[in-house]
């Protein structure tokens, strides 16, 4: 009894952390169709954010859930204005460009803070359940997964500009001849991103740790679960990581972690095989 | 073959100063640089692979790396077990190859748009390297050879000729070798894109609905184009582990696959004579970039990406072209003989 409790709470932080990986980029894929490919290096300056800003004698808190966001929302918009901006509608160009963007970040970082990791406290003891003993911190992960997908799902439901949000996505140019300016809305959109990325960053940084390099062990699982889930920003990003994440996190209890990502991408080719345009691309096609 | 090629004195010009470098260069250059080139050679081979699949068939691969890596631990652990090269060799072909219609058939059959196609293949990269970075207890051995993990495999054999185990390869040989390879690889390359079939790819990368409406089987047709492409850069996985005698993760590197775009970005996307510049190029240039202490190789290939995406989109050799051939008609009206521009053709 006791291990399944486990078993399940585990599937669930899973989950959770899939859609903490996802959820910055799934908002911008869902607005823009650019996939931000140094998505990994701006979950790493969240991180940074917060080793910094507490060895600076910043409470933690509030450097995970308002510097962190802060920051790299900040240098979003300074990426989208100087890089994206200049690459809308050559898709494939706007990869190349952010991941060129991804190597400068590493190496730069590099440069500065050096090749080692650095870690923060994690927040927190263990709770019992059972003869067995389980962070206090993954409940956190799992609340604030749920809160960002209930947040931008409200926004964008209830909200003046979500409205505007939503009328952009389903046809950009229909919006603009309504007097909507699309660039606006589309620099807001990767600014968003880019914070919900950095908030996501922050609160992973006591788990995983922070490198320079560690951007290279996220995405991975971030852009299967974004294009998996497809363009509908909270069912796509829900229903894929449910789905990814269970499996995966299955099979890591059976065979190890890294089998568990191997998984994860083995599962999503053949999502994709059957859904080329993702989950939502053809069920739940008019969901949020 | 195709009299359009057998014309095309670009191609002539480029095989005979292959076969000059194959013949002269280990007499006339000292073994240091003989040895430097021969890198350059390997490499060049593998930005060949994806020169001809995003150039000639469209498909922009972000994981060239994972195929180079399949290729390099191939040929390490075959042979190293069999202790002849020339089986192994063979195999860092078709293996890569076979993952490729593998992998080809899911992307292609699925018809997954470009933006998907470029994080699946990164993604299948990334994936490789964990799971080689992991491969570090006893456990991990196939036929004998023990994968390593982040250590990699140490003590990879020289080409030897074939039926002879001991008579390995001087260094000369070896760039004679790999010279030859990369010929060969080339003179392949540009027969097929010349051949119908490769006709048909340039066409599909031109417009893939009017290619499907003329009745090709376009998923087919990039399955194919695709797995060319997995082979060779598992060939040259193959010989860049045996000239470094050693081969780990870093092989699947996304360092690997970004190099390869730049090759290819920089020299320009659809030549194969611009690739192999650009190998020569960047790896001089990261050469003298690593003297200067605060760079490290990371930012300075960064800033090349992008500023190659965002300045030079089309790539130095048509770009250089094209301002040729605008200034020598802007030259020829000056002297007032008519002439319209020429369209700029970019198949060498």
């Amino acid at each position: 009894m006791d291990y399944a409790i486990i078993v399940a709470l585990e599937m669930i932080r899973a989950v959770a952390w899939l859609v903490l990986l996802a959820a910055g980029l799934a908002i911008i894929f869902g607005m823009m169709r650019v996939i931000n490919f140094a998505h990994g290096e701006f979950l790493m300056l969240g991180g940074y954010t917060v080793v910094v800003s507490t060895g600076a004698g910043v409470n933690e808190w509030v450097a995970i859930l308002l510097l962190a966001p802060l920051v790299v929302g900040i240098f979003g918009v300074v990426v989208e204005r100087l890089v994206i901006r200049q690459l809308y509608g050559r898709m494939l160009d706007s990869l190349l460009a952010t991941w060129g963007l991804s190597m400068l970040m590493i190496g730069g970082v590099t440069l500065i803070f050096g090749n080692t990791v650095q870690g923060v406290a994690t927040p927190f003891g263990g709770v019992r359940i059972g003869s067995y003993q389980m962070p206090v911190y993954n409940f956190v992960l799992i609340f604030f997964a749920a809160a960002i997908l209930l947040a931008v799902w409200a926004v964008l439901k209830f909200t003046r500009a979500g409205l505007i949000a939503r009328a952009t996505m389903q046809n950009p140019n229909m919006a603009e001849t309504l007097g909507i300016r699309t660039g606006w809305v589309y620099m807001a959109t990767f600014g968003i991103g880019s914070a919900v990325t950095g908030l996501a960053g922050g609160l992973l940084a006591p788990v995983t740790g922070v490198v320079p390099a560690m951007g290279a062990s996220l995405v991975g699982q971030s852009f299967i679960t974004v294009i998996t889930g497809g363009a509908a920003v909270i069912t796509g990003t829900l229903s894929s990581a449910t789905i990814l994440g269970s499996i995966s996190q299955a099979t890591t209890f059976w065979a190890g972690p890294v089998y568990g990502d191997a998984a994860l991408l083995v599962v999503a080719l053949i999502l994709l095989r059957i859904l080329p345009q993702g989950i939502t691309g053809r069920i739940f096609k008019r969901a949020l | 073959m195709e009299r359009s090629l057998t014309r095309d004195p670009g191609f002539w010009i480029m095989v005979v100063i292959g076969l000059v470098l194959l013949i002269m260069g280990p007499i006339l250059i000292d073994m240091f640089t003989i040895m430097q080139i021969t890198q350059y050679v390997v490499l060049s081979v593998f930005a060949l692979s994806l020169a001809y699949i995003w150039g000639f068939g469209g498909i922009l691969s972000f994981g060239q790396a994972a195929f180079f890596g399949l290729g390099a631990y191939a040929f390490a652990v075959s042979s190293i077990s069999l202790g002849d090269t020339t089986l192994p060799l063979v195999l860092s072909f078709v293996i890569p190859a076979a993952f490729g219609v593998a992998l080809g058939y899911f992307m292609f059959y699925g018809k997954l748009s470009d933006v998907y196609l470029g994080v699946v293949t990164m993604v299948v990269t990334l994936i490789f390297w964990k799971l080689a970075n992991h491969t570090a207890g006893p456990e991990y051995s196939i036929a004998g050879v023990r994968l390593g993990g982040f250590n990699g495999i140490p003590s990879i054999p020289t080409i030897n000729i074939p039926g002879q185990p001991d008579a390995w390869l001087d260094p000369a040989q070896l760039f004679r070798f790999f010279m030859g390879v990369l010929i060969v690889v080339y003179i392949a390359l540009r027969i097929l894109i010349a051949s119908d079939f490769g006709r048909i790819s340039i066409g599909i990368r031109e417009n893939e609905t009017r290619a499907a409406l003329l009745g090709y089987d376009i998923r087919r047709h990039k399955v194919i184009v695709f797995a060319i492409g997995s082979g060779i850069a598992g060939l040259s996985g193959a010989m860049w582990a045996t000239y470094q005698s050693f081969i780990d993760p870093n092989a699947f590197s996304m360092e690997m696959s970004a190099k390869a775009l730049i090759w290819v970005m920089a020299g320009g996307v659809g030549t194969l004579l611009g690739p192999i510049l650009g190998v020569i190029g960047l790896q001089w240039l990261t050469l003298q970039m690593g003297m200067v202490e605060f760079l490290n190789s990371l930012v300075v290939l960064g800033a090349i990406m992008m500023v190659l995406v965002l300045a030079l989109p089309k790539g130095l050799v048509p770009t250089f072209k094209s301002l040729g051939i605008a200034g020598w008609t802007l030259w020829r009206r000056g002297r007032g003989v008519s002439g319209g521009v020429k369209k700029v053709t970019s198949d060498d």
